[in-house]
């Protein structure tokens, strides 16, 4: 990754005035720092333990390239709609927004839209939230993120504010290129606001691309955040994705990634729990195949007494596809009465397919409730028999057996009209008849075809 | 002849299990077959029913007049076999409901009918259960999960019940019952029994047999039927223990 390293100095010479044009002094000291630490560390690699089993690092197969698209023109080509859920909708192409679009404040009081506009119209709101998130261990990714970003969506509750409609982000890979895309997302809840958001990564057909998308969540008190993430991106994409929280007193934060699709992705999720009383659900489904790779890395850091968080995570693999889990829970000295729960378990269909997991407590107060657990098996072979005995056929066993352990996660999506929408997708997942290519934004308001099984009930 | 197993020697990795067994069934009849534990009895429901593993050496299956044998298992459960499980699996994640409506709807497609529409299906699930007395609501339970080693066997008869079997195995369905639920589960057997079909009963006591009375009974010892027999000689076994089945072996 040395010559991708190289490209990114040279262009960060060449175009650090244009890009930090606009930019807030705190913003500007950010990228000045970052992009020293940058140059001196590099990316990542696999010598390092959060990186060890990782596919991101060490590939040098693409020749990316880096640069700020002109608007989106064709933003407006693209839609997606699910039955019977209404959303606000922001869409970003290739990392960029359409000019007439970049930001709009809603009837509710919400801002939302692109972070390089918010940082101009609002710099006190701005410089008051970007960057209060941590990452325990800064990396490369995140510096050269910190240094170069161009834009990314922002959103903004004031305090007492409820977001009425879910907001909806759609974000579109189509370029000829094969672009290194970095996306510098911020959403800001202060005290007692409330908001569900659908954040969705979707691509075209079989362009390559990596996208370094950084996300930091900052929960004021008694904020409730809702999260729903979808991943459905082509064999060739690589998506690195951070998502960091800030959670005050009695918030709560449920989180959810799907990942369906994606050649390489990597979920860095980390999460300090700073206010007493706050809550942190957070579910993961990810089915992959082919050489598929997925990594979710969690921290969760218990700063303060009476807080509860809960991580599950799930994955079905195919083929030779692999995965890994790594989550780390982190319980200070003082935060007694933590309750934490982590799980990750598995399904593997075949010989190569592959799982690291590792879930990992590390806990310093005494007067805590923990437990993690793992689980990593085959489909159980006395309930395939059982099933066929009653006369349902093998592949019907089988798609009932994968979605059953798929839908202990679904189940979580508050919003029913949503849940409808993923669960329909994860049958099509499980059938192979949902591909990056012909569920992206511009066609995934259709349903395809007719589910032979009634798992509506399930 | 609804069944006939001719000849049938089966292994399982290599050790031969079954060795010669025949057995012949008319629609209408009930018959038990009895012995003592590690003759042959649940690798015979296995090997009817097509479960993967166990090896045909040699012998055939006749269902209404077909031969069988090497049919994967759904199929035979769609022309009308069914086993009633002596370990029903639990299965998380799948309602009893979905489950029995995907299995309806796999045997009605194999017969060329068309799916039971959901209100018929609803129907004919009340009506089921109320056979085997089972009042709770099912729609939300999984199959199997959390339940008794009772109310899982009425469950198995409640699935017979919807699925209306023409040979329907019963794999030591009396183990772990107490006398009602043994009641309520002979009670829709007999319930269920009918001119135009037949069961295996699989057991290990007479006490099922004064519930669900057999017009023949087997005794299997060594992977074949050593002495059969009417209803009596349920009673002399009871009486007199294995013990001399294996003289009868030799």
């Amino acid at each position: 990754m040395e010559t991708m390293k190289k490209m990114l100095l040279d262009y960060a010479d060449a175009e650090m005035r244009n890009i930090s044009a606009h930019d807030t002094a705190k913003v500007a000291a950010m990228r000045a720092e970052a992009l020293k630490r940058f140059a001196e560390s590099g990316f990542p690699t696999r010598k390092m333990e959060h990186w060890r089993n990782s596919k991101i690092v060490g590939n040098q197969e693409y020749n990316f390239s880096i640069g700020k698209e002109s608007t989106c023109k064709s933003c407006h080509d693209f839609s997606c709609v699910i039955k019977d859920f209404d959303t606000e909708v922001i869409k970003m192409k290739n990392g960029v927004f359409d000019e007439d679009e970049s930001l709009r404040t809603l009837e509710s009081g919400v801002i939302i839209g692109s972070t390089m506009a918010a940082m101009q119209k609002y710099p006190e709101i701005f410089d008051k939230y970007f960057g209060t998130c941590k990452l325990d261990e800064a990396n490369g990714f995140y510096d050269i993120n910190t240094a170069l970003w161009q834009d990314g969506f922002f959103i903004f509750v004031p305090r007492n504010v409820v977001g009425k409609k879910p907001i909806q982000i759609i974000k579109l890979i189509d370029n000829k290129e094969i672009p290194f895309i970095q996306t510098r997302n911020i959403i800001i809840l202060e005290e007692n606001s409330q908001l569900t958001i659908v954040d969705c990564d979707d691509t075209k057909c079989h362009q390559a691309s990596m996208i370094n998308s950084y996300t930091e969540m900052i929960l004021g008190e008694n904020a409730h955040l809702e999260s729903y993430k979808m991943q459905n991106l082509n064999d060739n994409t690589i998506l690195l994705n951070t998502n960091t929280a800030k959670q005050l007193s009695n918030s709560t934060l449920q989180s959810c990634i799907i990942s369906f699709n994606g050649g390489r992705i990597r979920n860095n999720i980390h999460v300090d729990l700073d206010g007493e009383g706050s809550d942190l659900q957070i579910y993961g489904l990810y089915l992959m195949d082919k050489q598929q790779h997925v990594d979710n890395q969690l921290k969760i850091n218990h700063n303060v007494p009476n807080c509860t968080s809960n991580e599950k995570f799930k994955g079905i693999l195919d083929n030779e596809a692999t995965a890994v889990f790594n989550g780390h829970v982190l319980v200070a000295p003082n935060a007694q009465k933590t309750n934490a729960y982590q799980n990750n378990s598995n399904i593997i269909l075949t010989d190569k397919a592959k799982v690291n997991t590792m879930p990992f407590l590390e806990i310093y107060a005494d007067d805590v409730k923990c437990s993690h657990g793992t689980s990593t098996g085959q489909l159980d072979q006395e309930a395939m028999f059982y099933m066929r005995q009653r006369g349902i056929k093998k592949e019907d066993a089988r798609m009932l057996l994968m979605y059953a352990f798929a839908a202990e996660i679904s189940n979580h999506v508050n919003i029913s009209a949503l849940r409808e929408r993923i669960d329909d997708m994860i049958q099509r997942r499980l059938k192979g008849e949902l591909s990056s290519c012909d569920t992206c934004a511009f066609q995934c308001g259709q349903k395809e075809y007719d589910f032979k099984l009634d798992l509506d009930k399930i | 002849m609804l069944f006939n197993i001719k000849n049938l020697h089966v292994s399982i990795g290599g050790r031969e299990i079954l060795k010669g067994f025949n057995l012949g069934v008319n629609a209408g009849e009930v018959h038990a077959i009895m012995g003592p534990n590690g003759t042959g009895k649940s690798t015979l429901a296995a090997t009817i029913t097509g479960r993967e593993g166990y090896e045909i050496t040699e012998g055939e299956i006749w269902y209404k007049g077909k031969n069988i044998v090497g049919l994967p298992a759904e199929e035979r459960a769609n022309m009308g076999i069914f086993l009633s499980f002596q370990y029903p699996v639990e299965i998380p994640g799948v309602s009893i409901q979905n489950f029995m409506r995907t299995a309806l709807n796999s045997k009605r497609e194999y017969q060329g009918l068309p799916p039971m529409s959901v209100l018929e299906f609803n129907k004919l699930m009340k009506q089921k259960q109320a056979m085997v007395e089972i009042t709770e609501k099912l729609q939300n339970r999984y199959v199997n999960v959390g339940y008794s080693g009772g109310e899982k066997k009425k469950n198995e008869i409640f699935q017979m019940a919807m699925l209306e079997p023409q040979l329907a195995i019963l794999d030591e369905t009396d183990s772990g019952l107490d006398i009602d639920a043994l009641r309520i589960v002979a009670n829709g057997v007999n319930q269920l029994h009918n001119e135009d079909n037949a069961f295996i009963v699989i057991t290990h006591y007479q006490r099922l047999l004064d519930y669900i009375v057999p017009d023949f009974v087997h005794v299997m010892y060594d992977g074949r039927i050593v002495k059969s027999g009417d209803k009596k000689l349920a009673l002399e076994l009871e009486d007199k223990g294995y013990e001399w089945v294996k003289d009868l072996a030799i």
